[in-house]
């Protein structure tokens, strides 16, 4: 990436405080006044930015039709728990599946294309795959599928309660988070970075680049669809907005918006926009796509390092002075 | 007579559609390619661009009274503005650095463009008369001919053609063709690049918007037409290559005929069977059809 400092290291004293400090609040969160439904979701859409992050800011792969792998998990979580009565935490993992399950099949036809064209094959198997949810039986067409219930976790611990799901979901979105930094530090993930910086270069050193970005890519559609699974769950339906390009769009923008390559940007981002929508959505109408376009070339022209990259590159700056 | 048990007039009226929407994936991933080609940035707002088209056509009926011929040209004079802006406002800040910063940009200014068209004209679809010379069909004997269709496909056939000729047969479309290989050479010898690659994208939008005054007629006219069918026509330029300008026109021509041949004998499959080619020609050649890079 041509705008990527090397941003990975966690190692900044600055940027662990924050980082614990935000683990507080998120703790906290139901106790501060922060609405339970709304925090889950943003922390679904965050998973869901971590993940796509772990392809684009990590390895340089644009992947842009990752809501179809959200949409597909968010679907068979929906379908598994409804109709076939599976517990949630079995219809999470068989979403996740899911999702990794279509991650190999279309990974293994797009990584044959490198670049640009990566982006559009991505795109278009997306896209095919929102015209399959479109028409297929299960999917309920235009209406989606409606009304699935939280159940018990593990047939214990009932998850109708908001605060207990968010403490669910809080504790999947940590793990995930840290999943991401151990595979980031891992000498698999060193890997990675060595071919976003220099893919041929990857190749002459005797990297199996193929291999290599094939399983970043099934690793990042099995969490998108983590995201999508748990999403399901909190909001009770998977609908086709889930699998459309606009969220591929989205999931792009939040990553972007909070800084591509680096550990909290997606998070940051995600919240950012989930927030802005969630706040404008009955005061603005169409106007939002309008304001999440604009957001988007403002990004792209003069702002591409993001929130935490910008504050990366600012620390630097000082450190040097 | 029928064709395996389909009557003989609906499967070739299917095929006429087919070979309809096809000109438009010709005419856009024509477009598309020549943008790429020399600004190294894939359009996603060329549906937006192809969607304002067919707006202007329709406002300039609605409002002003003008008719089909004359938004023939003025929408591509008009869209072909607003590209230049955006080249030189936007665009020429992302020369030199990753390309898919450009796919973001155009992105985004997809989404601008759809949200003001849907704010101002809502979301259901709007209907642009058939101008009047070329109402009503021809009966060949063996068909009935809708006029109108066969005008689209006469009609975009030409302005690809013609767009071939001037890249692959004149002295501009050399400098054009130098210019994608190495600009900075180019300017060298004199050429004012930063010029040129102004024009091509203006170009290039204004035939996204011929494109849309063409389709007018034959569609309903929403906000939401142009992306729709752009990551249809990125399949198709995935599947033809972007490197020959004959090739992408065959491509969309045949992909066109496909799908409509699709929605003959499998309508369900009609709307994926384009994505499905992409992803055979992937395993077989990867390149493309037509496609010369790595």
């Amino acid at each position: 990436m041509a705008a990527a400092t090397d941003t990975s290291a966690v190692a900044s004293k600055g940027g662990q405080i924050a980082m614990w400090i935000g683990l507080a609040v998120l703790l906290a969160a139901p106790f501060i006044g922060l609405y339970p439904v709304f925090m889950m979701k943003a922390l679904c859409y965050a998973i869901f930015a971590c993940a796509f992050n772990l392809l684009l800011g990590y390895t340089g792969l644009l992947s842009f039709g990752h809501a179809a792998y959200l949409g597909a998990a968010a679907y068979a979580t929906g379908w598994l728990v409804r109709t076939a009565g599976l517990p949630p935490e079995l219809g999470v993992l068989a979403g996740t599946a899911c999702a990794a399950l279509c991650g190999l099949a279309i990974g293994l036809i797009a990584i044959r294309r490198q670049g640009i064209y990566f982006a559009m094959v991505t795109l278009a198997m997306a896209q095919m795959i929102y015209f399959v949810f479109l028409q297929a039986p299960f999917t309920g067409g235009e209406d989606g599928l409606q009304g699935v219930l939280r159940g018990k976790l593990f047939g214990l611990i009932p998850l109708a309660n908001d605060t207990v799901l968010y403490y669910v979901v809080l504790a999947v979105f940590v793990a995930v988070f840290l999943l991401i930094i151990r595979i980031v530090h891992s000498p698999y993930g060193q890997v990675l970075k060595a071919i976003r910086e220099n893919e041929p270069r990857a190749v002459s050193l005797g990297y199996d680049v193929d291999r290599y970005k094939l399983l970043a890519f099934v690793l990042s559609t099995a969490i998108a669809g983590l995201a999508g699974s748990l999403k399901t769950l909190v909001l009770g339906f998977a609908t086709l907005t889930d699998a459309h390009w606009s969220l591929s769009g989205e999931v792009v923008l939040m990553t972007l918006l909070g800084g591509m390559g680096t550990f909290a940007g997606p998070v940051i981002g995600a919240f950012t926009i989930i927030g802005l929508q969630d706040f404008l959505s009955d005061r603005v109408g169409a106007w939002i796509n309008v304001i999440i376009g604009v957001i988007f070339v403002v990004c792209v022209v003069a702002f591409r390092r993001g929130f935490v990259g910008e504050l990366i590159a600012w620390q630097k700056r000082r450190r040097a002075q | 007579m029928d064709i395996f048990g389909i009557p003989i007039q609906a499967f070739l009226g299917q095929l006429l559609l087919g070979l309809v929407n096809g000109s438009f994936y010709a005419m856009l991933s024509l477009g598309l390619a020549v943008i790429f080609g020399l600004l190294g940035i894939v359009n996603f707002a060329h549906g937006a661009l192809y969607m304002m088209g067919a707006y202007v056509a329709f406002v300039g009926l609605d409002q002003f009274g003008i008719n089909y011929w004359f938004s023939l040209v003025l929408a591509p004079v008009t869209i072909g503005a607003v590209g230049v802006v955006i080249e030189r406002t936007l665009l020429k800040r992302l020369y030199g650095i990753d390309p898919i910063y450009g796919l973001l940009l155009t992105f985004g200014l997809a989404l601008i463009a759809e949200g003001l068209f849907r704010d101002h004209f809502g979301v259901s679809g709007q209907q642009y008369p058939v101008p009047e010379l070329l109402q009503g069909a021809t009966n060949l004997g063996f068909m009935v001919l809708p006029n109108y269709r066969a005008w689209v496909v006469f009609a975009s056939l030409a302005v690809c053609l013609g767009t071939w000729w001037i890249i692959e047969r004149t002295r501009l479309g050399a400098y054009l063709r130098a210019g994608t290989e190495n600009p900075a050479l180019v300017q060298a010898f004199g050429v004012n690049v930063p010029m040129m690659v102004m024009l091509t994208y203006g170009a290039g939008a204004g035939l996204a918007a011929l494109a849309g005054v063409l389709a007018a007629p034959v569609i309903q006219i929403t906000p939401l037409m142009g992306s729709n069918l752009i990551i249809v026509v990125f399949a198709v330029v995935v599947i033809g290559g972007m490197g020959s300008i004959l090739g992408s026109i065959l491509t969309g021509l045949a992909l066109g005929l496909i799908e409509g041949l699709t929605k003959v004998f499998y309508p369900e499959a009609s709307s994926i069977v384009v994505f499905v080619i992409m992803a055979i020609v992937l395993m077989i050649r990867p390149a493309g059809l037509f496609g010369k890079e790595k």
